[in-house]
């Protein structure tokens, strides 16, 4: 079980919140028309080892989407803060 | 107009706490900026009721205030007042950037009382409910078992939990099994 730190409520466990995915992509610009930099945004992700930057969102608690560090390995987690926030 | 019945019509259960279906009660939510004296001024005005801060209860005779995101809150009134006062708060913000609904039929409400809540609740939510951590006053937003619910301690030390109306009898049954007689936790 992980416990997230949410900037807004304060320290709640995992079963609170649910997982939104890598919080690194980017959307290509709208009129990108090159099909692989679509297919990469679409579906292609990284699998890493090691630290990742991840949203998560707090859908029983404050219901405010976060950004958070987590480690895939260790689960440690890291900095968290509001996704609407600047990092 | 029918005749309005809360979901399990007052059902209660004795266990080594007690467990009530609180019956109807006035539930209004209200989205708006918490930034913005004119919301929270409005809100007050109709309540009575001092405005939360995070994770706060605010209680005033028949009204609460309770905090659910940085963005909204929840108000209780009495259920017969709960049009008549979302439409007055709903005037109050004309013009803002807010929004007033009328969820009394929504929801489903439960009280437990007993020395030994906290040792029912703490079986069933995620929610840190040590003497600590939830005192009266405060209200956590938060889930039990698998339904989402938000439960407030009173003044007295007894706490309300709010669910989804559709989810009310599954609420009912976790709450009382919690709390049967002979599964107090020994702490
Ligand atoms: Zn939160």
């Amino acid at each position: 079980m992980l416990r997230i730190n949410c900037p807004v409520c304060g320290t709640r466990d995992e079963t609170e919140f649910t997982y939104g995915g890598d919080a690194t992509v980017v959307r290509p610009a709208m009129d990108e028309t090159r099909a692989q930099l679509w297919l990469d945004y679409v579906f292609n992700r990284d699998n890493p080892r090691g630290p990742h930057t991840e949203y998560w969102h707090h859908v029983q608690g404050c219901r405010q989407w976060l950004v958070m560090e987590r480690n895939t390995l260790t689960h440690e987690v890291g900095e968290c803060h509001l996704a609407k926030e600047a990092c | 107009m029918s005749e309005a019945i809360s979901v399990l019509n007052g059902a209660t259960f004795d266990g080594f706490v007690s467990i009530k279906e609180a019956g109807l009660r006035g539930m209004i939510s209200v989205r708006g900026d918490f930034a913005a004296a004119s919301f929270t001024k409005a809100v007050s005005a109709l309540t009575g009721a001092d405005f939360p801060a995070v994770n706060e209860a605010k209680f005033a005779g028949d009204y609460a205030i309770l905090w659910m995101s940085p963005d909204e809150l929840l108000i209780l009134c009495a259920y017969e007042n709960a049009q008549a006062d979302a439409d007055k708060l709903a005037a109050d913000l004309a013009g803002e950037h807010a929004l007033v609904a009328n969820v009394s039929d929504a929801r489903a409400l439960f009280a437990m009382s007993g020395e030994l809540l906290r040792e029912a609740l703490m079986k069933l939510t995620p929610a840190n409910v040590s003497e600590d951590a939830f005192k009266p006053g405060q209200v956590r937003r938060t889930r039990l078992a698998q339904a989402a619910a938000a439960v407030w301690m009173l003044e007295d030390g007894s706490v309300e939990i709010m669910c989804f109306r559709s989810v009310g009898d599954y609420m009912f049954k976790l709450l009382c099994n919690a709390a049967n007689p002979g599964a107090e936790l020994g702490l």
